[in-house]
């Protein structure tokens, strides 16, 4: 039995190389882990048993590549992720009996390296949510403690990556999918620059935040997975034409003499006291590594909500006009009916509370007579954010403080209040609305619960952020530490 | 409840957005979207006199390319994703009703 919690993809590769293991075995774990899973955390909406055990056949067939080391390896894609094929749902009713015709520019890539996906993860209904209970497929529990949320909307990949049932996963960040379900269950999450992957073949939700990016247990599974997915992609037009380093190169070289800038807005009233004592015991290790720490301020950090939910909504309630009940998707067909009808009796019977919620919102705020004092205030806030972010980069190298307010909160405690919800993601919004690349890694635990460490860096420069992550990462060992149960 | 957003005007954007509620689900949604607009009214607090808003990070202008058709061959798998098809296409109900 090939237990996830004590290999890396280095090791699961020489595994295959070496012909200890075949990736039809290793596909057969993750499928039976992600099954014997479900009842305790729900991770999957698709297990794919019959598509993974195929390809794994397929690789084992033509041969692990020894220069490729995702070949034969299980994964598993948020269900927001075209995957040819294999059904799609964004976690929501109105695609619940989506098949794609093509895969998503990042699945595409990583199938070309021979991986293997054996499903697709849940998630907050089209990315919108805080916690992964807005999913039409159902709650995620968290891989720590079953009776706390897993963070979302990335819920059903951090969870799955943190008990063991896959080595690594993809998921979205709009506003800090990946960070925050990677906070809270104590994993390595990255949302990368905002062009460094392609969005094609993402569902949008909001089109100019938007980025995939990878999870995993250890900072260089991940920085690895990025190497494979970047790229500029002549079908994503905001997809930009950076070289793509290997990721992994250098990231051992220590944080010696690195400028580390901590906001103070980070550490302000309303963030939870065993997060910032964890995390400043964290940034106080850098120091003691031999890194400078300065403190600085992002003075309208704390507008980044406001801001995101008028852009990110309005966004949203733009892109979602495609799902109309005519062309594919759930249909609320009745007879003597007229389209109109028809569009507003699907949308109304295939979309969640939240999903209305935000489309009513960017309605509201792209609508004659609001669009100034709405949309376009919150894209002059936004032009501030960056403008702060600049501002701090030009002396520094890296940004940390805490990725969210809080340890995972109790599933169910947040659901009536839309605003309390919002205001998790406090932390996170403002890398999205900068484009700037953002991870989190885990940097203890406050009540039995990991609290994640949030590492910004300049645009494009995800190998600073891998290396300030790897140097904190060995020096405490945390990946070590995994839930209890092993599914 | 907030001023910025009266039950008619939720009414109006449900409307816009092809969105329909019954009273009691307009009632709670106008709640909750006065509590989030009263949130993004902090904007308010922000001096933005010449300050350009950013609509996208990305550097990229514009990008052209050939219009070129493409043929996918992928009709069948196309239309398996339809919920009505007839002959081929797309069925969709009548787009004129008789009364008008």
């Amino acid at each position: 039995m090939t237990d996830f919690f004590k290999e890396n993809l280095t090791s699961l590769h020489k595994k295959l190389v070496d012909k200890e293991i075949s990736s039809t075995e290793l596909t057969k774990e993750a499928l039976n882990k992600s099954k014997s899973s479900q009842s305790e955390i729900n991770a999957f909406i698709t297990i794919d048993d019959q598509g993974a055990l195929k390809r794994a056949a397929e690789v084992d067939a033509a041969g692990i590549d020894a220069n490729n080391i995702l070949s034969g390896i299980p994964f598993a894609i948020k269900d927001n992720i075209i995957t040819k094929g294999l059904k799609t749902t964004a976690a929501s009713h109105i695609l619940d009996n989506f098949v794609p015709v093509y895969d998503a520019t990042v699945i595409e890539k990583l199938n070309k390296l021979g991986i293997v996906t054996i499903g697709k993860t849940n998630m907050d209904e089209f990315a919108m949510g805080g916690s992964t209970e807005t999913s039409y497929f159902g709650k995620t529990a968290n891989a720590w403690d079953h009776t706390k949320v897993p963070g979302g909307s990335s819920g059903g990949s951090a969870s799955s990556v943190a008990s063991g049932v896959i080595p690594a996963a993809l998921g979205s960040d709009t506003g800090g999918s990946i960070r925050q379900p990677a906070a809270f269950n104590g994993i390595v999450g990255l949302k990368p620059t905002y062009g460094r992957v392609s969005r094609w073949g993402l569902i949008a939700f909001g089109s100019s935040l938007d980025q995939i990016g990878p999870l995993t247990r250890t900072v260089k599974d991940n920085a690895r997975v990025l190497s494979a997915i970047s790229g500029k992609d002549r079908r994503d037009t905001t997809s930009e034409d950076q070289s793509v380093p290997d990721f992994t190169k250098g990231i051992e070289k220590g944080v010696k003499d690195l400028r580390i800038a901590v906001p103070k807005e980070y550490f302000a009233s309303g963030i939870d006291e065993g997060v910032k004592d964890v995390v400043k015991k964290a940034i106080a290790k850098y120091e003691s590594l031999g890194a400078k720490v300065d403190e600085v301020s992002l003075p309208h950090s704390k507008y980044g909500i406001a801001a995101y939910y008028i852009l990110a909504s309005s966004e949203a309630s733009s892109n979602l006009e495609r799902f109309d009940g005519i062309r594919y998707g759930f249909s609320a067909r009745k007879d003597d009916q007229t389209l109109e009808d028809l569009y507003v009796q699907t949308r109304s019977e295939g979309f969640g509370d939240e999903v209305k919620r935000r489309i009513m919102l960017g309605t509201f705020a792209l609508s004659a007579g609001f669009y100034d004092a709405y949309f376009k205030k919150a894209a002059q806030v936004r032009t501030l954010i960056v403008d702060d972010f600049t501002k701090v980069f030009e002396n520094h190298d890296i940004i940390l403080g805490p990725t969210t307010t809080s340890p995972a909160f109790d599933l169910g405690s947040e659901n009536d209040d839309p605003v309390k919800m919002y205001m998790n993601d406090l932390l996170t919004i403002p890398v999205n609305l900068a484009g700037l690349p953002g991870m989190s890694i885990n940097a203890g635990f406050t009540a039995g619960l990991p609290v994640g460490l949030q590492i910004i860096g300049k645009r494009f420069d995800e190998s600073t952020i891998y290396k300030t992550a790897y140097a904190f990462e060995q020096d405490s060992q945390l990946f070590t530490k995994h839930p209890g149960v092993n599914f | 409840m907030s001023e910025s957003l009266p039950r008619e005007d939720a009414a109006h954007v449900a409307k816009l957005a092809k969105l329909h509620f019954n009273d009691q689900q307009l009632n709670l949604l106008t709640g909750q979207l006065a509590n989030i607009l009263d949130l993004i009214e902090t904007l308010n607090e922000v001096d933005t006199d010449g300050v350009k808003p950013t609509y996208t990070v990305s550097d990229n202008i514009n990008v052209l390319r050939e219009d070129v058709a493409v043929k996918s061959n992928q009709k069948n798998e196309l239309l398996a994703n339809a919920p009505e098809t007839q002959d081929d296409q797309i069925k969709v109900p009548a787009i004129i009703d008789e009364e008008s």
